[in-house]
């Protein structure tokens, strides 16, 4: 059994009204920022995954992606990274 | 007739559901989330509130409660199961209905009174209003956009299965006004308004009181 870091970023669908990104957009705007387009909020989730191998622990991530951690209905995950915990 | 109003912990509409489900005739009782079976209940009532601090998104956890388990056996069984607010989360997250409920498009949380239209009277709980008849009920929500892609939308409006809709003001930004849904069998209702705090004139309404005077469910019908 080896330790594994993997990151999965959850977004809402871009079909999918964002009102906390334009809040944020909106306070950016108010703020001073310039050139701010669009703003989008989502969230990371970091899982430290016991596993034999590097493959196992991200068909495991992936399988709580589509369980849990991200609504297919209105949200798009991503695997962003599954790394060897020292 | 015996009605069993779920508790997850963070529920906090369950002692209302439950006073109106007395008020109307019938035998509730609470069934705690870690349960498996409803105790032998006629019908199954998840309240509003916000179970496990609506962590990760309103009813994610909450819907692999082990109850949930009982109450998807009690809703394949054609058996009525109805949602309310987080209820309707908890519902849709379990996808024994479609959709999903988002943030309000306002980002406020509304807590007021509306006004919704009854759009269908073929659920168990809506047999005692008719088509067209106007409610007034509170809703209290910061996730209450119901939200469904174009076909399910489209498929929900042909078939007849939005059960409440929203008339002048749409609170939170759902989808074609979309106040309530049910599923394909229409034993499983979900709402985002609380018929059980308009169910007592007392209250400023009583228009949801008859949504837990199931008569029909009790004769077997």
């Amino acid at each position: 059994m080896s330790r594994f870091r993997a990151r999965v970023r959850v977004m809402p669908r871009p079909s999918i009204l964002d009102p906390q990104g334009q809040a944020v957009s909106h306070a950016l705007g108010e703020l001073g920022f310039g050139g701010v387009a669009d703003v989008r909020v989502g969230r990371t989730v970091e899982l430290l995954l016991d596993a034999a191998t590097a493959d196992l622990a991200r068909d495991g991530a992936l399988k709580m992606c589509e369980r849990l951690l991200a609504n297919p209905v209105t949200e798009d995950y991503v695997l962003e990274t599954v790394e060897p915990v020292a | 007739m015996k009605i069993a109003v779920v508790r997850f912990p963070g529920s906090n509409c369950d002692a209302d559901a439950l006073a109106a489900a007395q008020s109307a005739g019938a035998d509730a009782t609470f069934v705690w989330h870690r349960s498996t079976d409803l105790g032998g209940a006629d019908v199954v009532v998840l309240p509003g509130g916000f179970c496990y601090g609506d962590y990760l998104r309103p009813g994610a956890i909450a819907r692999f409660s082990p109850v949930m388990r009982a109450v998807a056996a009690h809703a394949a069984a054609g058996r009525p199961v109805l949602g309310i607010c987080n209820g309707f989360q908890v519902l849709c997250e379990a996808q024994l209905l479609p959709g999903a409920l988002v943030r309000n498009d306002g980002l406020s949380f509304v807590c007021r009174m509306v006004t919704v239209r009854v759009e269908s009277d073929a659920t168990p709980f809506t047999a005692r209003y008719h088509p067209g008849q106007l409610l007034r009920m509170p809703v209290a929500h910061g996730d209450g956009r119901y939200v469904a892609d174009e076909a399910t939308l489209d498929r929900l409006e042909r078939e007849e299965r939005v059960v409440f809709r929203y008339v002048g003001g749409n609170p939170n930004g759902a989808m074609r006004d979309i106040a309530g849904i049910t599923n394909e069998a229409r034993n499983v209702v979900g709402l985002m308004p609380h018929p059980e705090r308009a169910a007592e004139t007392l209250l400023g309404s009583n228009d949801g009181a008859a949504m837990f005077a199931l008569a029909a469910v009790a004769a077997g019908v």
